[in-house]
């Protein structure tokens, strides 16, 4: 056996510091495939050595919340002995480096994290954040990943309900692609990945191991180099016609009692499946590698235990139950195998060729991982802008706005992804939040995902804040409950303090809008390194919010009907700095983010979604990006009708971005108005909708047509240009 | 009505076809697994949407080629209806009980959205709840949906009043002629792009779907 | 015994795909490119070590499932 040299150690991933405990954890030198198991399971994607401590600050708990992070994914409780699953992860490096098949095997991951926990998933959400439309290779980027996650979700037959895409030069060099997945399940059928039962029989299904994705979990923890596109072979390839099978194999099995845990295997494959499940249940692993169904001939117990082969899982069945087990997979073609037992050893033993290759004590590897206090400085507040001055043209300035990349309709995107596959999505992407009905029911269950990054980089703690209400106003827009969210962190190289910082400082905001809007952390991943050649992304939790709501009927739209009132409920302070009108009218990202005030986010929230249960209101609409007259236009384009408003036309009142506000319809103003003063929140009278044209104050009306060309028109002949 | 859906390894719009037919129609239909051998007496055979079989090779082409579909064509002979929507449509053109291929989209990208056509045969057991070229909304959502055959083939679906279905100024895939669904010569089996199961309550965006599962059922 | 089967869209189907590439290869400044045709390729081991029976079996395959001659041409090459 080769021994242990500095480089190798390196090349691992692992510091000389780092080594020493795993020496320590071992009594003694590792071999290879023990450094490689250690080396995934201590990188940062695993491991969570850097953002451990500060994670441990985000509320987690309510009564409704069945369980927390530290899963494969959340879970939370929806009335009728039902539960919805959820989660959301990056796929960020394998994305950047082979679009197409990054993106589809996130999606591929995403979706086993919640089947494998009994659920069948029911939607699929995805944050997207590609560079500056001017770099040479944001359009092959957008392409690849949008196919990608369209040819993965689309052939699960998962429906794709929604998700945001914005761009910005910090993403050049390394783009985001955040996938969530939702699923539902019966809450007594709910399957966890702790081992029990010594002696029990450890189960291998699913597709064949290959060389594919050796180390991903590790190159997932490294700053990318310029070179980085060299690191081709290590992306995984998906298969998502064997996903679809395992899904459907995977519940069948799970309707019996013969599943005592299932893990899947994500980054890191078996070694994390593995150790997952022992030390969760404490116990240990004996695994003989030659039963691991294996796609290439020569395979080294090193190669097994790190390839991420996609579309497999581990589970350990009751005694007895293998035949039973391996029927249901062999109805569906999948491989199936026994490759090992559960001992009392506490020990992960692996057996190859009749040898021992690798014995390694799980409690140490699990529980001496790094836990880093990194270095972290708060970012310096930015200073006030100057005064904005107001448009020279109000029409000018939103056609500006509605065609700028980050506001400009998505459809080219979503069109692209099958959304109503499965027969419930009562809410289409393009709105707040997309709605699926829980299948048999009249529930809804309300899914969206934002994040403001430039809100972030300017201020972490009110951008972390914001990031949380408004998944919270997308999910109240729609009427439904916010019940809990998912996180997906995805921040630059933690070494540096002022990276840790932002991190620290967004946990530090997301922390309070959790606790403030009752509104828990449930699941989540953490994606550091985001950086190229020194130069990080901005900082973007991404946040994925799930909602309830009782009777579908009940919900409403952002489309408004004819001869109603708009109303906004909450108060513009005329907040500019960080706005998009500032971006992209004056071309400046300078100023302090929005504050947020969460007891008003709560309160309004409260109020709306009343009014949308006593049927007071046609349809609502969260002000975020772009401000009160982008909302009041994006209604209008859903309406196809026009709108008349009498507002102040000073760029802070058109465009700011102040928070916890909506704009909302009704065809009894009086009553809103009434229930608005009685509830002490402010709601003011913006104008009457009907006709073709916006008319804002007197200026020149624009009809909604050309509104609605405006907005369509960018992405699709962006994409259309060579 | 008896009703049977036929699922195949990748088939995903099994239980929406079943839910689109039990909601309209009344009675729950059976499901038959591919690997079934036996197929029972039914009125109505559907193949469903989805991706049989990954979309490996060619869309529908394995799917054609299993030992159920063997027993459908059979059937079909024999005059039992068969519908067969989006991967249902192409497995229907694999077996060759309809003519003509689904090609991929001249976009060549997929594309998920409502689509506007006309019904333009009202004389069928699948369409007779619908007025003349009534214009209708119904959701596409497909990667091949492309429809080819060469200019006979389509001047004979032409001269038989074989179109069901035309793209109304409003084509997603490019396919020839507009079409977006074909019977066989007698009407006994559809294929089809869109897919009715989609739009069978204003809850999910429309209802256009109804008529169809409608049309079936006055047809018995 | 090797078998390689080519399949090829028939003259007069259109191409999208094709006609995708060749555009992306004019894009990139690659001139005289007149047509891209595009296709599949798969490659068979087979047990049959009779060519003339080999070529006759994967003949058989090529029309039942390799190729829809709807639309497409198949070539076989067979390799010792």
């Amino acid at each position: 056996m080769n021994a242990i040299t500095p480089d190798i150690v390196a090349e691992h991933g692992l510091s000389a510091e780092e080594y020493e405990r795993v020496k320590t954890a071992m009594g003694r030198e590792p071999n290879i495939t023990e450094l490689g198991i250690f080396s995934v399971m201590w990188s940062e994607h695993c491991s969570y050595k850097s953002s451990r401590r500060h994670l441990a600050k985000l509320p987690t708990e309510a009564p409704w919340v069945i369980c927390g992070p530290g899963e494969n994914a959340g879970v939370i409780d929806i009335g009728d002995g039902q539960a919805a699953i959820f989660k959301m992860e990056s796929h960020n490096h394998p994305s950047y480096i082979e679009p197409y098949q990054g993106a589809a095997t996130g999606v591929g991951g995403i979706l086993r994290d919640v089947f494998t926990m009994g659920a069948r998933p029911v939607a699929n959400m995805n944050a997207l954040r590609f560079g500056s439309p001017d770099h040479p290779k944001t359009k092959h980027l957008v392409s690849g990943v949008v196919a990608g996650i369209g040819g993965y979700g689309n052939c699960v037959g998962v429906p794709t309900i929604g998700g945001e895409c914005d761009f910005h030069p910090a993403y050049n060099g390394n783009i985001l692609v955040n996938a969530m997945t939702v699923g539902v399940a019966e809450q007594d059928k709910i399957f966890y990945s702790a081992a029990a039962g010594i002696g029990n029989p450890v189960v291998y299904v699913g597709s064949k191991t290959g060389r594919d994705g050796i180390h991903g979990a590790t190159m997932a923890s490294a700053e990318f180099a310029e070179d980085s596109e060299e690191k081709r072979p290590t992306v995984q390839v998906g298969d998502p016609f064997t996903e679809k099978l395992l899904i459907e194999a995977c519940l069948e099995l799970m309707a019996s009692d013969a599943i005592v845990a299932i893990q899947d295997m994500g980054a890191a494959g078996l070694t994390s499946s593995s150790v997952e499940m022992a030390s969760k249940g404490e116990v240990g692993l004996e695994l003989d590698l030659d039963q691991v169904p294996q796609r290439e001939t020569g395979m080294t117990a090193y190669e097994m235990m790190l390839s991420e082969s996609q579309e497999r899982m581990l589970m350990v069945l009751r005694p007895g139950a293998e035949e039973e087990a391996h029927a249901v997979f062999r109805k569906w073609d999948l491989d199936f195998a026994v490759i090992g037992k559960v001992t009392d050893t506490k020990h992960l033993t692996l057996r190859h060729h009749g040898n021992v290759v690798a014995d390694i004590p799980v409690p140490p590897l699990v529980e001496d991982a790094p836990n880093y206090d990194r270095p972290h400085v708060p970012t310096p507040a930015n200073p006030d802008i100057a005064s904005v001055p107001d448009p020279d043209n109000v029409e000018d300035a939103l056609l500006t706005l509605l065609a700028c990349p980050d506001l400009a309709s998505k459809r080219w995107i979503w069109e692209q992804y099958d959304h109503m596959v499965m027969g419930d999505t009562v809410g289409r992407p393009g709105g707040d939040a997309g709605m699926v009905r829980v299948h048999g029911t009249d529930k809804g269950l309300a899914v969206t995902t934002d994040v403001n990054p430039r809100y972030c980089k300017a201020d972490p703690v009110e951008g972390g804040k914001q990031a949380v209400a408004e998944t919270y106003r997308n999910i109240s827009a729609t009427g439904a409950t916010p019940l809990a969210i998912t996180n997906c962190l995805n921040f630059g190289n933690p070494e540096k303090p002022e990276i840790m910082g932002q991190f620290v400082g967004c946990i530090e905001g997301m922390a309070e809008a959790c606790a403030a809007l009752d509104y828990p952390v449930i699941s989540g991943n953490v994606s550091l390194y985001n950086e190229t050649n020194g130069q990080a992304i901005l900082p973007t939790p991404a946040i994925g919010g799930v909602g309830l709501i009782g009777d579908i009927d009940q919900r409403v739209g952002v489309a408004y009907g004819d001869g109603e009132t708009l109303i906004m409920v909450g108060e513009s302070a005329g907040h500019l700095g960080q706005s998009l009108y500032l971006r992209e009218i004056l071309d400046s990202e300078d100023g302090p983010s929005p504050r947020v005030d969460l007891q008003a986010e709560r309160r309004h929230g409260e109020f709306v979604r009343d009014l949308i249960t006593q049927s007071l209101l046609t349809a609502s609409h969260d002000v975020s990006g772009g401000g009160l007259l982008v909302a009041v236009a994006e209604m209008a384009m859903a309406a196809v009708i026009g709108a008349s408003l009498d507002i102040d036309t000073t760029a802070g009142s058109l465009f700011g971005e102040d928070q916890a506000r909506y704009v909302v319809a009704t065809t009894n103003a009086d009553a809103v108005l009434a229930k608005a003063e009685a509830a002490g929140v402010t709601a003011s009278i913006l104008g009457t909708t009907g006709g073709d044209t916006l008319k804002i104050s007197g200026s020149d009306a624009i009809s909604v047509a050309t509104l609605s060309e405006t907005n369509e028109h960018w992405l699709p002949d962006y994409m259309a240009t060579p | 009505m008896k009703a049977g859906v036929i699922v195949f390894p990748g088939s995903n719009c099994d239980r929406d076809a079943a839910v689109a037919i039990e909601r309209v129609c009344g009675t729950k239909p059976v499901m038959v697994w591919h690997g079934d051998s036996d197929l029972p007496q039914l009125d109505l055979i559907v193949i469903p949407g989805g991706f049989s079989y990954g979309d490996y090779l060619r869309a529908g082409a394995m799917a054609g080629k299993s030992p159920v579909m063997r027993e459908v064509i059979e059937r079909a002979k024999q005059g039992t209806r068969v519908l067969g929507i989006c991967n249902g449509f192409q497995v229907l053109t694999e077996t060759g009980i309809l003519p003509g291929a689904l090609m991929r989209n001249a976009s060549l990208k997929f594309v998920c959205r409502d689509v506007r056509m006309r019904a333009e045969q009202t004389d069928s057991p699948f369409t007779n709840k619908f007025g003349q070229n009534e214009e209708i909304s119904i959701p596409v959502a497909h990667h091949d949906g492309n429809y080819f055959a060469d200019e006979d083939t389509l001047d004979a679906l032409e001269d038989n009043g074989q179109v069901a279905f035309r793209y109304h100024n409003d084509n997603p895939n490019g396919s020839q002629r507009d079409i977006a669904g074909i019977f066989n010569r007698r009407k006994t089996v559809l294929g089809m792009m869109p897919h009715p199961e989609r739009v069978i309550g204003d809850e999910l965006g429309g209802t256009d779907g109804v008529k169809i599962f409608e049309s079936l059922v006055a047809a018995l | 015994m090797k078998a390689r089967v080519h399949v090829t869209l028939k003259n007069g189907v259109l191409d999208p795909q094709g006609k995708a590439i060749q555009h992306t290869l004019e894009s990139l400044g690659f001139d005289g490119v007149e047509d891209v045709r595009q296709g599949k390729f798969l490659e068979l081991e087979i047990a049959e070590t009779d060519p003339v029976a080999a070529e006759a079996a994967v003949k058989d395959m090529c029309e039942k499932l390799l190729a829809n001659t709807v639309i497409e041409n198949y070539d076989i090459e067979l390799v010792e």
